[in-house]
């Protein structure tokens, strides 16, 4: 109940004031612009590239909506006001954690217009389309889960975004910098990049690996989030 | 009620807390004193469950903070020091929100909070938002805010600073109404303040208790005498002089000087064991001065006050 209580005053906080809209219209820009710059000259009916451009942009934009939810009530001093209430860590967590999600799945309805565009066009294929959102939110959640961790760690937003920023940002690039690592280690370097474990979601097929990777990096977040509030009294 | 043994704080090498030990009953209302950096806030902040003690043991109606935070801190209403709410949201949404947190329904909470807004007379901010209240608003939201389940035991931390006087006697108004029925502890340096408001001070200076008693017993032991205020109009001073130092019980008498011509005032230091008002009014009978003041001087606690909490 007080998961609720508190996902629910952290949703609104987000619609009230202009950081929701200005977010959205932020992603809905960059998103829009690098993906139809391709697609009438590609000239296939289907969103891969769409979903490619994800990683990186969550990365930057996730951190963005989640640097505030502990570090503000760490700089405004609420978070004693908070933790004096009849509410576990957990509780506060989970719920900070459900609001950011929340604001993921908004932002990601609101480009349901692109798949319902593209399929009046031509001949999409839903399948990968959904598997794609599905992936989106897997990944939405757990790059949701490291902005609270690193928005735990300080009282100040700014570092809260730039640490957010560069543990998505190494989980996204990951897979491309394999070549780096020594033959032996590069399976085991491999399993933690986000993209590979997104893009077989967004192909359509949902493996429980795949959804496992997220899951624990979701839980792995949340719980160092735990820690740092642990640390702190 | 509150039972705290032992209770230490280190901020790594830092004390901030050094083993207190004090029981406080339901019903009283306590208030803790100490100049700037004593540790009252980090007292409450142990007692509230926010910080964790370094060592010792808080149990509060046989909960222990250990291990039983989360039922402490239902029991507790808590106003942390300048009051920090979440500043962009409105007063009525903010106390809606902790209305829910705390578990009352919704039918529940819009009668508790309409009680609420007339005890802390927030009628007219109810549409405003937090971030545009000024100090003192802000603090009676606060206030609202501990308050809002009802709670035994109610934890202020310097619940008046920053407000104008009028406002600090309707806070303080506010809380001896609650401490009828309620347990609650405020922390202050204003003493006068402590004096009003606290039938218990505990007295703490650099980690350590260094008072725990009534407030009327902390008086008394302030003054072991007490002064007695006298004027006269067109009165020799070498006349009332002998006859006053005539009576039993005063020790010296000085003459103050004000400023008013012809205006002979006199504080006369008295035991405190002796109260001599009737026989120097019996002395001020018999003559023919004109008597213009006679006041017995309220004692403050600054005295002790200063006596404990500075280095000699």
């Amino acid at each position: 109940m007080q998961v609720f209580n508190i996902a629910k005053k952290e949703l609104k906080d987000y619609f009230i004031s202009p950081i929701a809209y200005i977010v959205i219209a932020l992603f809905l820009l960059l998103v829009g612009w690098f993906f139809f710059a391709t697609f009438f000259l590609v000239g296939q009916a289907n969103m891969r590239n769409f979903f490619a451009l994800l990683p990186a942009i969550f990365s930057f934009v996730i951190p963005a909506v989640t640097m505030r939810l502990f570090s503000e009530e760490l700089h405004v001093g609420s978070y004693e006001t908070l933790l004096t209430l009849p509410v576990t860590f957990n509780d506060i967590i989970i719920g900070k954690f459900l609001a950011g999600v929340f604001f993921i799945a908004a932002l990601l309805f609101s480009t349901f217009a692109y798949p319902l565009l593209i399929g009046f066009l031509g001949d999409l294929d839903w399948g990968p389309v959904i598997g794609g959102y599905l992936g989106a939110l897997l990944l939405g959640g757990a790059f949701t889960a490291i902005g609270i961790f690193s928005s735990s760690l300080t009282r100040n937003q700014i570092i809260a975004f730039i640490v957010g920023t560069l543990i998505c940002l190494i989980l996204t690039l990951l897979n491309n910098t394999l070549f780096l690592f020594p033959n032996g280690i590069v399976q085991a370097v491999a399993w933690f990049g986000a993209s590979t474990h997104f893009e077989n979601i967004a192909k359509g097929i949902v493996d429980s690996r795949d959804i496992l990777y997220f899951v624990s990096i979701m839980v792995i977040g949340l719980f160092g989030a735990n820690l740092a509030m642990q640390g702190k009294n | 009620m509150i039972h705290v043994e032992n209770l230490s704080k280190y901020y790594g090498e830092f004390c901030a807390v050094d083993q207190i030990s004090f029981d406080i009953e339901r019903g009283e209302i306590v208030g803790l004193l100490g100049p700037n950096g004593a540790g009252k806030t980090t007292t409450l902040r142990m007692i509230t469950g926010y910080f964790r003690p370094t060592s010792g043991s808080i149990r509060i109606k046989d909960h222990s903070i250990a291990t039983e935070a989360l039922q402490i801190k239902r029991l507790i209403g808590y106003l942390p020091e300048s009051a920090p709410l979440y500043h962009n949201m409105l007063v009525y949404d903010y106390l809606l929100y902790i209305a829910g947190i705390r578990g009352l329904s919704q039918e529940k909470s819009r009668v508790r909070i309409r009680e609420l807004v007339d005890l802390c007379s927030l009628d007219q901010i109810m549409h405003k938002s937090i971030s545009e209240l000024s100090k003192g608003l802000k603090q009676r939201v606060g206030l609202a805010h501990a308050m809002m389940d009802d709670p035994e035991i109610l934890v202020l931390d310097e619940p008046t600073s920053g407000l104008d006087p009028n406002q600090i006697v309707e806070i303080r108004d506010i809380i001896k109404e609650i401490g009828r029925q309620k347990t609650v502890i405020l922390s202050t340096h204003i003493l006068s303040e402590a004096e009003a408001t606290c039938n218990r001070l505990v007295i703490i200076n650099k980690g350590k208790i260094v008072a725990d008693d009534t407030t009327r017993a902390l008086k008394q032991r302030a003054n072991e005498e007490y002064t007695l205020h006298v004027s006269f109009k067109e009165a020799d001073l070498a006349e009332v002089e002998k006859e006053i130092s005539q009576v039993n019980g005063i020790r010296r008498v000085r003459r103050i000087e004000t400023g008013e011509k012809r205006m002979l005032h006199l504080k006369l230091t008295c035991f405190s064991d002796h109260d001599i008002r009737g026989e120097v009014y019996a002395v001020i009978r018999r003559s023919d001065w004109e008597l213009r003041e006679f006041y017995r001087e309220t004692e403050s606690l600054e005295n002790i006050f200063r006596e404990l909490t500075t280095e000699v």
